[in-house]
């Protein structure tokens, strides 16, 4: 992995900030950990070590590379060339365990032997538990008690998989609230525990770490691209953004290639005036979640805003700042996608191409329609998941 | 001089510093509670500013973080509730809270109004040490504001050294690596750390914090410090009683 050294002007600075965005906004309590973190990070994942443990894992356990496959019959419909990026195909169902894998290492080489973490749709929990069971680690994962019920199979792989599944019972007992009761237990288990966070989210140093775990997608489609058409460059990239990780694998290798038009789908809920949305950068301001400074759904008072999706995954009133810089700096256009739209893609992708996403990536697809890319041009969608886990969603809207 | 600085002169021993949250149990119980506390030997007062999401917070302050939000309370209503509290308060009064809602405030802003009403120090759990040397300290020193800082059993002692030499009040002694309302009191292990950091020596005075919740455990605090601060042992009781006055008066009174 050369390419995890690349320096972009989309990097992370010294300090842990993309622009105006980042940093690390903790207590006192996670400052130990964090700090150790952030000092030993770069040079643990740089090692050969460890970049041949991280490279054997991937290939011999997630299944990598994941095909880059040209979808025919969605091309057709839109008029244009469409390439879908099959991290569905990963062990587990989706990219989430491209960051799990990564960060199981890490905390074995800083001699952490428990694991927390927080989940939504269940991916990253389950990712994290399928890590933990792999090296023997105890695994405890909180979970809102909403998505308890709406991801019920996740909830059982997780528990057959050995990890202790919580219920996060405070605020909108969703996404955020699993990821503060994830930091509490982790100030109150301050040695031997790593939080494994899902997604480009959290305190410096997660954000750039989590991307660059991810950041494999964007390497692979870039050969895979070359390999297929003869250039490394599609004309867009489009990915769905709950924190934003599956996005920032994608567009990682991407940020400096201007050409390439970066999308980011948020989750617009019943629609982005309605209330129920979770569409961050239409709604949001510059504020402080999860110990970074990013965009938040907020009150005038600086409260957060309870968010909705019908995705458990991207129902999270923030995004990670890495995306909040790219927002800012206008590198990547943002739609809002609303629950009907992306169910509609869903059921599409399923008929047209034999393949059912998850929720969360649905939402990616549903970009498509507004999107009036021409035939000759290229457009990679990253398939972030399948789509298992909602059929109980799915079911009630076939 | 302020008056948190001037306190730890005159007293620098068993300074007993009570956290409430703002507008808990009801909306407008902030200046009643103020007085009480004052009256019934309360030496230092900790006004929380509710948030959505505590993450250094256990249930109890969740909770009435929570119920002080859904009756209404806000930053600024908070200093519409404390303006005019001074002369009668003469007790250092803290705000402490989470960052968010002071930026959506305003930093400038919201020092200008803590000046204007009387407070004597900021607690900002999750203000960032770097930042606040760099981006806030300036702003805080022209509105005559003390930041308090947090240490725990896992700072490094050239973290507390730094924190002791760009900080001024107390330095807040977290006791145990745990989030508020922690049952465990004070033990060895506590001993040894309290021990270490009276070792070093501070220029700061500390009070010890979580935890300490009756008289036993204060005046086990008060043995390696120069006080301690009750939260969330005082939250249960302001969230049980049916006579306020009594009940926040007899509380601080066997605590002292
Ligand atoms: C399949 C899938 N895609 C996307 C997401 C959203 O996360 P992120 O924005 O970090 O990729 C999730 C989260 O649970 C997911 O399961």
């Amino acid at each position: 992995m050369t390419a995890i050294q690349t320096k972009s002007v989309f990097s992370v600075s010294e300090r842990g900030y993309y622009g105006q965005f980042g940093g690390a906004y903790i207590p006192e309590m996670l400052y130990p950990n964090v700090e150790e973190l952030r000092q030993n990070y770069l040079t643990i994942t740089a090692s050969a070590e460890f970049q041949a443990a991280y490279e054997d894992l991937l290939r011999d356990y997630v299944g990598r590379p994941t095909p880059l496959y040209l979808a025919q019959r969605l091309s057709e419909k839109y008029n244009t060339t469409i390439y879908l990026k099959r991290e569905d195909l990963c062990h587990t169902g989706a990219h989430k365990v491209n960051n799990t894998v990564g960060q199981i290492l890490l905390a074995k080489r800083l001699n952490k032997h428990k694991i927390v973490a927080e989940t939504g749709a269940g991916q990253h929990g389950v990712a994290t538990a399928t890590v933990c069971a792999l090296m023997g680690m105890e695994c405890i994962i909180y979970m809102g008690e909403i998505d308890i019920k709406r991801q019920a199979p996740n909830v059982a792989r997780m528990k057959m998989l050995g990890a202790e599944v919580r219920p996060a019972m405070s605020g909108s007992k969703t996404l955020k609230d699993a990821t503060n009761e994830a930091m509490r237990h982790w100030i109150n288990h301050p040695t031997n525990t790593h939080y494994i966070i899902g997604s480009v989210v959290g305190p410096h140093p997660y954000p750039d770490m989590v991307a660059r775990f991810q950041s494999v997608i964007s390497e692979e489609i870039k050969k895979q691209l070359l390999a297929k058409t003869g250039t490394e460059l599609p004309d867009y990239v489009i990915a769905c953004v709950g924190g934003g990780s599956n996005a920032a694998g994608a567009f990682y290798h991407f940020l400096d290639d201007l050409s390439v038009k970066l999308i980011a789908a948020e989750a617009g809920g019943h629609g982005v005036l309605s209330g129920l949305s979770a569409a961050t950068t239409f709604l949001g301001k510059p504020g402080v979640l999860h110990g970074s400074r990013s965009i938040l759904m907020q009150t005038e008072d600086g409260q957060v805003v309870e968010p909705h999706s019908i995705s458990a995954g991207l129902d999270y009133p923030g995004i990670g700042p890495l995306h909040a810089h790219l927002w800012d700096a206008g590198r990547a256009e943002f739609y809002a996608i609303t629950d009907d739209e992306a169910l509609v893609s869903a059921m599409e992708l399923s008929k047209l191409e034999g393949i059912i996403p998850a929720l969360e990536t649905a939402h990616a697809l549903s970009v498509l329609p507004y999107l009036k890319a021409a035939p000759n041009e290229t457009i990679v969608i990253n398939l972030s998941g399948r789509g298992d886990k909602d059929l109980e969603t799915y079911m009630k809207h076939l | 001089m302020n008056r948190i600085v001037e306190l730890f002169q005159k007293q620098p021993e068993r300074n007993l510093n009570v956290y409430f949250t703002a507008g808990f149990p009801n909306l407008a119980d902030t200046r009643l509670i103020l007085r009480v506390l004052q009256e019934a030997g309360a030496d230092l007062v900790e006004i929380g500013m509710p948030y959505s999401d505590p993450v250094a917070d256990g249930e109890t302050i969740q909770d009435s973080n929570q119920q002080a939000l859904a009756a209404g309370m806000s930053v600024k209503l908070l200093f519409e509730q404390l303006r005019g509290m001074r002369p009668a308060i003469k007790l250092p009064v803290l705000l402490m809270g989470y960052i968010n809602p002071v930026m959506q405030f305003g930093i400038e802003n919201f020092c200008k109004s803590c000046q204007e009403v009387g407070i004597d120090g900021l607690i900002l759990p999750d203000m960032p040490f770097d930042v606040y040397v760099e981006d806030y300290k300036a702003i805080f020193d022209r509105y005559g504001l003390l930041n308090i800082f947090l240490i725990t059993p896992q700072t490094s002692e050239a973290r507390i050294r730094q924190i002791d030499e760009r900080s001024d009040g107390f330095i807040y002694m977290v006791s145990s690596a745990s989030v508020t309302g922690s049952q465990t009191g004070v033990t060895h292990d506590m001993e040894a750390y309290f021990a270490r950091v009276n070792a070093m020596p501070l220029r700061n005075p500390r009070l010890i914090g979580f935890g300490i919740k009756d008289r036993a455990t204060f005046n086990q605090a008060c043995q390696h410090a120069s006080g301690a601060i009750i939260g969330s042992a005082f939250i249960r009781v302001l969230a049980e009683s049916q006579d306020l006055e009594k009940d926040i008066t007899s509380f601080v009174q066997n605590i002292k």
